[in-house]
């Protein structure tokens, strides 16, 4: 009897496509299938065993796989990243979450000093196949400390990948691949999205994931995406503006511009060819991010695109980034936060001639 | 509360309480006296739960022998400083006794994590002297491969280094491997914050971490009692749940009796130990720095009288272990180093500029790419127009 009841099901499930589930959901099971591939892969950090997390990206990890593969520290997060660091030289893979953007900087000197440069240092003797997750941004109403955009800091060290996804499908895929390089890899999460749901096969993408080896095939390569194609302007987004970006890119449309988003992916490495492709094309360009805008990751990228495309821009890069400021308090941050007005205010902008 | 056996067996036998047992002794282990005679039982600074066995009269030997060959070292790099060759030096004459015992004490598999003065104690340990050497001659930042004789790569941020070998250990431990790491610092590195989270997390997950500390009294210029009011710095241990043990740096006898004890005690899983020596940096902090101004020079004499050379090649000398023949082969052996110093360092280094982008990533991104192409191009123009002016000139 419950196997007609469930033939019937799994046929209904299957002709209404995949089942929506949380960027979380994605995180989660990025690492648990990392897990099961590669018994060196270990997860660990505060808070992240029994409780699976503040944000509950570890849930069910310390269950499954137990309390070596699992494991809560000492609240100390130089400790978690210096040790995951020895852990790492010593044959391991170590996941370590840094409970929010501004509780991983007493790590800084560890991720600054070694985890970028230890690789380096020993010519390559001394690889580091490791994962520094950081819940960033802001968008979730929280208190000082818990919504700064630190990617730039990480960008800006040499020796540090820095990977940010937008989207369900990318927080498993690039987490898989962040978790299989050989080189140190800060993961940005951007936490307002944890919640977010999108109809994704996640079984579909462990398969894929699995076969293709990415990381392997394009080790130094960024993964920059085109996420939404167009003809007249591009917007340059990466983690928590691409869904503003992709909202103002829907309403420019109803003003009659098609407009094309890139989403960066991955900070380091860099995709200058997917990006100056699409600026080459458009030939109009907004970049956004949320963190503040001066000596940031947009300037970097509104700097590389007039080096690169500056014979194809038909108008100077705007960019629309976060004010110069301390991340504000939950009642003030929508002043703050890049929203869709303040973008398409900017697409206006770039000196149309209609 | 997990308490090591060794704890249980000291309350047990001594009849004294953890905390006895995790304290160090008052005053320290000394087994060696200053003028270099065997101290009888009772005075070497023992007492219950804290007894150590005298090492082998072989071993002993051998341990001389590197103390003569490090101590050349030591005074051949300083030389090479003087020459131009090296471009700087943190010398550890004076503390040669600490850097021979902490390779000693070691086996094939176990890790080593040193600072940026123990250069003689990598070199103990067996990385070859020229390699070990690159940092402070400057072509690269790391010379040696730190899988090969497993020692973790020597560089100048304090403390950091205690961490890696936590993980190291962890890791081990993971695997069910009888690795032992010895992470060492120096007595300014204990006010650091990575001091703390590094003991607590290997005694937290009772990792076979022993930590060496090798006091020699000031952080550059600045006294120990700037540092810290603690007792001493053995007495840290107690705070993390830990046994710490306080040594005279200066007498390799006692160096290798408590770290080989130490060694022993966190292969056979009674989680990390501490050990304080105390010694003296007789030298400067480096070439660049002038210990005159900040103490005098009775406190220099005083210390040299306990030097550990002269102490243990007493002994050796009295005891009829170390013949003419041994201290001339010693010497020998320790000319050979210095000599490959020489040589090595003397020799110019050959330097790729690619370099700079090799090994940034285990793969260089394009925009390295683009980079090394950039300074090959500005290099071959350099190379082109200085040789059309050699043209013109003739």
């Amino acid at each position: 009897m419950s196997t007609v009841a469930e033939a019937a099901a799994a046929r209904a499930a299957a002709a209404a496509g995949p089942e929506a589930v949380t960027f979380a959901k994605a995180l989660t099971t990025a690492m648990a299938d990392a897990m099961r591939a590669d018994d060196g892969v270990v997860v660990f950090g505060e808070d992240v065993a029994k409780l699976g997390g503040v944000f509950r990206i570890t849930d069910g990890l310390n269950a499954e796989f137990g309390e070596q593969r699992c494991f809560d520290t000492p609240l100390a997060e130089s400790g978690i990243v210096g040790m995951a660091l020895g852990m790492a030289m010593n044959g391991m893979r170590p996941v370590v979450e840094m409970q929010f953007d501004a509780f991983a900087y007493p790590a800084f000197e560890q991720i600054a000093s070694h985890v970028a440069k230890m690789h380096n240092r020993t010519r390559g003797r001394v690889t580091l196949p490791m994962v520094i997750r950081v819940p960033y941004s802001g968008g979730i109403g929280g208190v000082e400390h818990h919504c700064d955009s630190s990617e730039a800091y990480y960008a800006h060290t040499p020796g540090l990948k820095v990977f940010t996804p937008s989207s369900v499908a990318d927080a498993y895929w690039l987490l898989r691949e962040a978790i299989a390089s050989d080189d140190p890899v800060v993961f940005m999460e951007p936490k307002k999205l944890y919640w977010s749901k999108e109809a994704v096969d996640l079984e579909a993408l462990r398969a894929d994931f699995e076969a293709t080896n990415v990381e392997a095939s394009r080790k130094g390569e960024g993964r920059a995406a085109v996420v939404r194609p167009g003809a007249d302007a591009t917007i340059i987004a990466y983690g928590p503006s691409v869904p503003p970006a992709l909202a103002a890119a829907e309403a420019a449309s109803a003003e009659g511009r098609s407009v094309e988003v890139v989403d960066l992916r991955t900070i380091v490495p860099f995709d200058d060819e997917t990006v100056c492709a699409s600026v080459r094309k458009t030939g109009r360009v907004v970049v956004v991010a949320e963190a503040q805008g001066f000596a940031s990751v947009a300037s970097e990228v509104t700097a590389r695109v007039q080096e690169r495309c500056f014979h194809s821009l038909a108008a100077p890069v705007r960019r629309v980034t976060g004010f110069d400021i301390p991340f504000p308090p939950p009642k003030l941050e929508h002043w703050y936060l890049p929203g869709v007005d303040r973008i398409l205010d900017a697409l206006d902008e770039l000196q149309w001639e209609d | 509360m997990t308490i090591p056996a060794e704890a249980q067996e000291a309350v047990k036998r001594f009849g004294i309480s953890i905390e006895d047992y995790m304290l160090p002794v008052h005053g320290q282990i000394q087994i060696l006296s200053e003028d270099g005679t065997m101290l009888p039982e009772e005075q070497r600074g023992s007492s219950p739960g804290h007894q150590y066995p005298v090492p082998s009269d072989s071993e002993l030997l051998e341990a001389y022998r590197q103390l003569v060959i490090g101590r050349r070292v030591n005074d051949q790099n300083s030389a090479l400083v003087r020459q131009g060759r090296l471009a700087v030096y943190p010398s550890s004459h004076g503390q040669e006794a600490c850097q021979v015992a902490a390779a000693l004490c070691l086996r094939d598999g176990d890790w080593m994590f040193p600072t940026y003065r123990d250069s003689v104690a990598v070199m103990t340990r067996g990385v070859d002297p020229v390699e070990t050497m690159t940092l402070f001659r400057g072509d690269w930042h790391g010379g040696y491969d730190p899988h090969a004789h497993k020692v973790g790569i020597q560089s100048t941020p304090l403390t950091t280094q205690l961490l890696h070998a936590v993980g190291v250990a962890h890791a081990a431990k993971l695997r069910g491997e009888d690795t032992v790491v010895l992470a060492m610092c120096g007595d300014g590195a204990t006010s650091e914050g990575d001091f703390h989270e590094a003991l607590n997390f290997a005694a937290v997950f009772h990792l076979p971490v022993v930590f060496f500390i090798q006091n020699n009294q000031y952080a550059i210029s600045v006294p120990l009692a700037h540092q810290t009011v603690a007792p001493s710095l053995a007495h840290k241990a107690v705070g993390y749940g830990m046994a710490g043990e306080r040594v005279d740096g200066n007498d390799i006898v006692a160096l290798l009796a408590v770290l080989d004890r130490a060694v022993t005690l966190a292969r056979a899983g009674s989680g990390p130990l501490l050990v304080e020596a105390n010694t003296y940096r007789m030298q400067a902090h480096t070439n660049a720095d002038d210990a005159t101004r900040y103490r005098n020079q009775a406190e220099v004499e005083a210390w040299a009288a306990k030097d550990p050379l002269n102490r243990m090649r007493h002994y050796l000398r009295s005891t009829g272990h170390l013949t003419d023949d041994a201290e001339t082969a010693f010497a020998g052996d320790a000319e050979d180093i210095a000599q490959q110093l020489r040589d090595g360092l003397n020799a110019e280094p050959r330097l790729d500029p690619q370099d700079l982008f090799r090994h940034v990533f285990t793969e260089p991104t394009p925009q390295l790419r683009e980079q090394a192409a950039f300074l090959r191009d500005e290099l071959a123009r350099d190379e082109q127009s200085a040789l059309s002016l050699g043209r013109e000139e003739h």
